[in-house]
């Protein structure tokens, strides 16, 4: 019933706003044109001048009421240079934004037809001005190629030797992570050796590199203060690791392998003080299309001091040990737990938006 | 067609038929006007413009409201609205949108605006509008192709629109349906027959996008008027050509990327696929690249961007000079900067792709090439600002929807030197600073060139003027509403929110935006009705909107206004008019008029342009 009333009142605003767009034109048409015309242009420019006057208070009041849900401090090097060079970026923008806006406005009010003004300026090119209008963006814009390039090749950098090295693998949706365990060398893995029960990764274990190597879904550890090196992969389909709070993102693609390198610098404990909130949680987002539960496929990120660390890791046991160790790998669709476990997560995401934990 | 509208037509096209005839020049088959040859399967280059036009408006209302449903989800995910059960059935159970189908009414809601209507229904409209009648040409180089172009771009939006209703829903992996998610069936339910649909439509697409091209390319080299040098050209033919030349060389790239996708999901190739485990199996397929297709598909997607944005550049430098009455600033700078963003733009593909592990060096160079894109599109619009400067300014809808496309093409340009430098991009890729970008330049933007050209054409179309308050509503609800809907939106990127998330309540990041999201999302919902507005203004005023009494009512210099009010299959009655002068010549022609049509002769003094 309701939305029948509210679909007989859109179409009555609609019969109404016709009607009165209708009997306007035949006001004017007997009004004569002329007139009517130079009346309306009046309008017309004031209303734009109005909007550009109720835009600036709306970009300053859009701002306010973002200014304390934004993003705290980077939490690694490259990550305060991406604020850096975001404000910079920013600022030429934001120069630009207002002088061609303020201008195009301001020109559209001034120039106006109206009764004193009967005719335009015949100005067809002038060489000098073309010339100053294309060297100036083309400065600008090699300033910020330099800052961009800059920081892209620190970005991109190889990791320095005493990086750790942590390998995180995107599925059908969530994250799994491993670590080198105690010899720090990732071993093989080959994705026809994946078994939802109790190979994950498919790691092969007859690399002897792999036996101590750990495997925990969801939350990945890291160390305040030591370079990392993010092995990046994915069994199914493109995923992506998005790390806001780090100002970085790398997709995660089936049958090649990325890298993210950085140092983070801030603990999730500092962090939950400097953002006052309790609950604050470094979070890795999917940030490629994956399929339906793409929206929540989320891990977590712990940066905690070294002591911390070692204390967290010696209470892990190794993949190997957990699985009890079969030393090959089942064959292929075999264990009943595999697909059954992989279909579930997609299952709970129907319904309502759930974090999938496997 | 009401009865009055075609025989309006009918009378225009005998007349040409009958001067034809006499003359024996062109025109031949078009003897016997039935209805079904005049207005269906016509070769009429202006019927077949205004079949683009109407096809591309039925696409629009179907992909904006697509947006309105999944805008519901976004902004009040603990909501239910029954109404959507009635429209979407099992999709919305209860009136809640299901994940797969909020991913496929996004994807959707893509394709359609993207190709369906800012492709197809843009320069479909006008390049076959235009193009013979701003050249002077009586129809397209083939008319027979032309005809055909149409009809593949019907077929293909039969196949997009059965792909709405199959079982598993329409393709859901986003509008550039990157594999492995739409190679696999087991991927999506989105990746079943739907995707084989959307691959299927998007050929055809193609198909009817090069015979169109090929054609428009042809005509403007070749069929132009005895003194219609290229640099006589009005800028919307220019912007035409180019746009015609990015699609001809394009879209066959595009065209090989979705090829190799069908033989991925049917033939058991591997050109996209390796290493994968899904659904408990390990696929047999290795050494395949999923990047590959991201690199075929970008280089259509990025020439894509400006296909769509070069036909609204054109036809805002004709409507801001026609308005401001005076000549466009820079006319030669304007072409060469057409030049330049059609050159830079097949080499900048990569700039999506920054975040797919790309060589750091090769990404280097793609930073460099797309930042440059700035120099040409600054010069355009200090040239268009330049313009209305010192103008005797008429502000009719079309010159209100013309200012307004330069205000969105600079506030939506500007973020792209975010997007393009890859330091920033790290962070700002694929979330909804990229959806605010894209919306506001190659959307909003390009929509307001669009809008520019229906209303300062319809004349030209129709015989008739479209009611001019409903279009001065239409413009400012419109141009407010995107600023509203897209301004924030540039916020939640920057604070990193991704795109396409169905729902953000469980990030503790993010959860801070689900009440700006309830906001943008009723904004959105006016704008659409003000679309409707628009939509019922455009109908009604072809059947009911205030004639056209002069040949030219908008006093512009250019061919299409030397044509008879409604013009036939031939476009002018006498022969072709010759032409003397550019496009801009908007000074007094000593007759009281402020412009000097490009019919007119040079005078003994004058010098040519």
């Amino acid at each position: 019933m309701t939305d029948l009333i509210i679909v007989l009142l859109v179409v009555l605003v609609f019969i109404i706003v016709y009607q009165i767009g209708k009997t306007s034109e035949l006001a004017s048409t007997i009004n004569g044109e002329e007139k009517a015309s130079q009346k309306n242009n009046k309008t017309i420019a004031s209303l734009l001048v109005l909007f550009f006057v109720l835009g600036l208070y709306g970009i300053w009041k859009c701002n306010d009421y973002f200014k304390d849900k934004m993003l705290p401090v980077a939490a690694c090097k490259t990550g305060e240079k991406y604020d850096s060079m975001f404000m910079d970026t920013l600022w030429v923008t934001g120069i630009v934004f207002f002088a061609t806006q303020a201008v195009l406005f301001w020109f559209a009010y001034k120039y106006q037809a109206s009764e004193k003004r009967k005719s335009s300026f015949f100005f067809s090119h002038d060489n000098k001005l073309e010339v100053i209008w294309t060297t100036v963006p083309a400065i600008a814009m090699t300033i910020l190629v330099v800052i961009g390039l800059k920081n892209w090749f620190e970005v991109t950098a190889p990791a320095p030797d005493n990086a750790m090295t942590v390998e995180i693998v995107g599925k059908q949706f969530n994250w799994i992570i491993r670590y080198p365990g105690k010899d720090n060398e990732l071993g093989v893995r080959d994705f026809r050796k994946i078994n939802d029960a109790n190979n994950v990764l498919g790691l092969d274990w007859n690399d002897p590199h792999n036996m101590d190597d750990l495997i925990s879904q969801q939350e990945l550890h890291l160390v305040v203060n030591k370079p990392v090196r993010l092995l990046i992969g994915s069994r199914d389909v493109i995923h992506d690791v998005g790390l806001p709070h780090f100002r970085l993102k790398m997709d995660a693609v089936p049958g090649i392998s990325t890298t993210l390198c950085f140092t983070p610098s801030i603990t999730s404990d500092s962090m939950k003080k400097i953002t006052g909130n309790p609950d604050f949680v470094y979070e890795i987002a999917c940030d490629q299309l994956c399929g339906k539960g793409h929206y929540s496929m989320r891990g977590v990120i712990v940066v905690e001091t070294q002591e911390q660390y070692d204390a967290w890791i010696s209470k892990q046991q190794s993949y190997y040990s957990m699985n009890n160790g079969a030393p090959e790998a089942p064959k292929e669709g075999t264990p009943a737990g595999g697909p059954e476990q992989a279909k579930n997560p997609a299952e709970k995401a129907a319904g309502k938006p759930v974090m999938m934990k496997n | 067609m009401s009865n009055q509208t075609i025989t309006q037509e009918h009378a225009g096209a005998l007349a040409a038929d009958l001067h034809h005839s006499g003359s024996a020049e062109h025109h031949h088959e078009h003897h016997e006007q039935h209805f079904i040859w005049k207005y269906i399967f016509s070769q009429d280059h202006k019927i077949i413009s205004k079949q683009f036009l109407i096809t591309g408006i039925i696409w629009a209302i179907i992909g904006a409201l697509f947006s309105v449903f999944f805008r519901l989800q976004l902004g009040f995910p603990d909501s239910t609205f029954p109404i959507l059960s009635k429209f979407l059935g099992e999709w919305a159970k209860g009136g809640k949108l299901s994940p797969e189908f909020y991913y496929a009414l996004v994807t959707m809601h893509g394709t359609i605006l993207v190709f369906f209507v800012l492709t197809a229904g843009l320069s479909g409209t006008f390049a076959n509008l235009l193009i013979p009648l701003q050249v002077g040409a009586r129809d397209m180089a083939s008319p027979f192709m032309n005809m055909l172009s149409y009809w593949f771009f019907f077929l293909s939006s039969v196949l997009m629109l059965i792909s709405l209703f199959v079982e598993t829903g329409p393709a859901s992996g986003g509008w550039t349906t990157y594999p492995p998610l739409s190679a696999l069936k087991e991927a999506s339910l989105g990746s079943g027959l739907g995707m084989d649909l959307w691959l299927a439509g998007m050929g055809l697409f193609v198909v009817s996008s090069l015979l169109g091209g090929l054609n428009y390319i042809a005509t403007v080299l070749n069929m132009r008027t005895k003194g219609m040098t290229m640099n006589r050209m009005p800028l919307t033919i220019w912007a035409l050509l180019f746009t015609a030349v990015l699609g001809v060389l394009s879209f066959p790239v595009l065209f090989s990327g979705v090829v190799l996708l069908i033989f991925d999901r049917n033939f058991g190739t591997s050109f996209y696929l390796s290493e994968i485990f899904i659904n408990g199996k390990a696929l047999p397929n290795v050494g395949g690249s999923a990047i590959l297709y991201q690199h075929l598909f970008w280089f259509l997607g990025h020439p894509e961007v400006y296909i769509i944005m070069l036909p609204g550049m054109g036809m805002a430098s004709e409507v801001l000079s026609n308005n401001s009455r005076k000549p466009i600033f820079g006319y030669f700078a304007m072409i060469i900067s057409l030049v330049g963003i059609t050159f830079l733009a097949f080499v900048v593909w990569a700039h999506h792709m920054f975040v797919t592990g790309m060589s750091p060096f090769l990404g280097s160079v793609f930073v460099f090439l797309t930042l440059c894109i700035a120099v040409p599109s600054a010069v355009k619009v200090f040239n268009w600002l330049t313009t209305i400067w010192r103008g005797n300014i008429r502000f009719n809808v079309q010159m209100c929807f013309a200012i307004g496309f330069v205000s969105l093409f600079i506030s939506g340009g500007l973020t792209g030197l975010f997007l393009g430098n890859s330091a920033l991009d790290i962070h700002l890729h694929d979330t909804y600073f990229v959806v605010a970008h894209f919306h506001i330049v190659m959307g909003v933007s390009a929509f307001f060139g669009m809008f520019a050209g229906v209303y300062h054409w319809f004349p030209k179309m129709f015989g008739r003027f479209m009611n001019n308050t409903l279009g001065y509503i239409h413009f400012f609800i419109t141009l407010a509403g995107a600023y509203l809907i897209f301004w924030p939106m540039h916020y939640e990127g920057i604070a990193g929110m991704p795109r396409r998330y169905y729902d953000i309540s469980a990030w503790e990041s993010f959860k801070q935006f689900q009440s700006i999201n309830g906001f943008i999302s009723i904004v959105s919902i006016i704008v659409f009705t003000a679309q409707l507005l628009f939509v019922l203004n455009f109908f009604m005023s072809i059947f009911r909107g205030r004639k056209v009494t002069t040949q030219n009512p908008w006093g512009s210099p250019t061919l299409e206004w030397t044509t008879p009010i409604n013009p036939g299959h031939g476009n002018w009655e006498g022969e072709i008019p010759e032409v003397h002068r550019w496009a801009y010549d908007y000074r007094e022609d000593g007759h009281g008029n402020d412009f000097i049509s490009q019919t007119t002769p040079l005078r003994p003094d004058e010098e040519a342009h």
